[in-house]
């Protein structure tokens, strides 16, 4: 597998740019793996970048049903950040983020990694008491910082509804650290990585059926055959229920969409990621000029990978509120993913009642930030059976046992997360 | 589904009327049952993929809690109705 460096560039580009070679195999399956891992997006790809590099497992296939980047990781608003409150939650997401700044160089393939930085606003005197509290936390955890009044925000962000009648823009709290991410690279990066580690990819390959003898996992039934395994982890968030319920096993979670959206090219207007802190909207530009943006999710259960369009109309008002300006400007495209929204809204990364199959899910819709670290923490808990000191607090049985990480604390209600 | 509902009160009505509850569980346990029945309550779900029927609340209409069969991969609602003839069936 060749290398990306301005060496081969130069060298690709006076052959005429014939010589390039597909940055994956396309291997049909073996009949045996020791590591099979359903689902080929973001967090299946980067556990078997990490399991095959960091840990040493070779002999690992991933198992996608569609092709890669077909799912949530090609779905979402490429955002990363580490502005956690929580103890069981920051050091996991700033773990994350700290692969992210070193993601390129690792698995040379450009992401574009962007850390333009990411301002939260806050428009009443609760919800500024409430961010420097997070803004505090997240500085005792030694995670970057800084809260902005209204007219340090007026110095970056001119063009936001600082007089909005009901939510005056009071300040923001910014992670300067944060940014976005090119979100298809990111798939291409781990895929390419990982490959070049022997690991098969396989595509088009659905998981029919769970072959089990007893309580061990035996094996996969899938469209391309029977393929058999020593141990079986599961990184498929948005079908998760329908993938545990081949083992007869219900999960803590409910599947919804949430859309995202792009409008025309514009000039350069937004430099940094906003998020609207009295609705839920949140708004980047482009490298290309398109805005990105997203808000709520559609809040019934769902598995069809689109929205409705009281939902689009919901995220244009939430948007129109913060930048007026917004109103001229139109939206090219909308796309929909579907979450798997958990009942405290954290995720889960465990092993299951069954002693060969492991389980990675519930990322509601924080899933992109997290996807090098929850990679990084699932290939940890594959190959050794205990969970990455960073993911202590993402147990299977934190429901039962009354430990909730609860970020945003209105409880066990998955469409409120 | 279209971003209509049919309220069997009054008929069809934008879907940004209603408040969604989400899945009919089972009924609630007992309060001295056991904890896992608790747990299976509060936090497991069946979440499955095509019918479901789940709780809608008309809050800007009639404010009756209604109950709609709906397919989770098509949107489509086969069946709405008012959420105390389903309890008077003894079915939610």
């Amino acid at each position: 597998m060749m290398r990306y460096s301005a060496l081969s560039l130069l060298g690709n580009a006076f052959s005429k740019n014939k010589n390039w070679k597909p940055a994956w195999r396309n291997p049909d399956p073996k009949p045996h793996y020791d590591v099979i891992i359903i689902g080929g997006g973001g967090h299946g790809l980067a556990t078997a970048y990490y399991l095959s590099k960091v840990f040493g497992v070779r002999n690992v296939a991933v198992l996608e049903k569609g092709y890669l980047g077909s799912g949530n990781i090609g779905r979402n608003t490429t955002i990363i950040r580490s502005n956690y409150l929580l103890e069981g939650n920051n050091p996991f997401y700033e773990f994350s983020m700290k692969l992210w700044e070193g993601l390129e160089q690792d698995f040379n393939f450009n992401a574009m990694v962007s850390q333009r930085g990411v301002i939260n606003l806050f428009h009443s005197d609760a919800q500024r008491d409430a961010y420097t509290r997070r803004g505090n936390a997240m500085r005792l955890h030694g995670v970057d910082a800084e809260l902005l009044n209204r007219d340090q925000l007026r110095e970056k962000l001119p063009f936001l509804d600082y007089e909005n009648a009901r939510f005056p823009i009071m300040g923001g709290l910014m992670q300067a650290r944060g940014g976005t991410v090119r979100h298809d690279a990111v798939a291409w990066g781990f895929a390419r990585g990982a490959d070049r580690n022997s690991v098969d990819i396989i595509q088009n390959c659905e998981v029919t059926g769970i072959d089990r003898d007893g309580d061990q996992i035996t094996g996969v039934q899938t469209t391309r055959g029977a393929i058999r395994c020593n141990k079986l982890a599961m990184a498929v968030a948005g079908s998760s229920s329908h993938v545990a319920k081949m083992v007869d096993m219900r999960l803590p979670i409910e599947s919804h969409a949430l859309q995202a959206f792009v409008s025309e090219g514009l000039k350069p207007f937004i430099d940094t990621v906003v998020t609207f802190g009295a609705g839920h909207f949140y708004v980047s530009q482009s490298d290309k000029g398109g805005l990105v943006f997203g808000g709520d999710i559609e809040g019934y259960n769902s598995y069809a990978q689109r929205g409705n369009l009281a939902c689009v109309e919901h995220v244009a008002e939430a948007g129109m509120a913060m930048i007026p300006a917004l109103s001229r400007v139109r939206i090219l495209r909308s796309w929909g993913g579907i979450m798997d929204m958990s009942m405290d809204g954290s995720p889960i990364m465990d092993r299951t009642h069954l002693s060969n199959l492991y389980f990675n899910g519930g990322w509601c819709y924080g899933g992109f930030k997290a996807t090098p670290a929850s990679g990084y923490c699932f290939a940890h808990l594959l190959a050794t059976d205990a969970p990455h000191e960073t993911a202590t607090a993402f147990r299977m049985d934190r429901f039962a046992r009354g430990y909730l990480l609860d970020e945003k604390g209105v409880g066990a209600q998955a469409n409120l997360h | 589904m279209s971003s209509l509902v049919k309220c069997p009160h009054c008929g069809l009505r934008p879907r940004e009327e209603f408040t969604i509850r989400g899945e009919v569980a089972a009924p609630r346990p007992d309060a001295g049952a056991d904890e896992a029945v608790w747990f299976d309550h509060v936090y497991l779900r069946d979440n499955p993929r095509g019918e479901n029927r789940e709780y809608w609340h008309h809050s800007g209409g009639c404010r009756r809690w209604l109950v709609l069969s709906r397919n989770t991969l098509t949107h489509e609602t086969s069946d709405v109705v008012d959420a105390s003839t389903l309890k008077a069936e003894g079915r939610a």
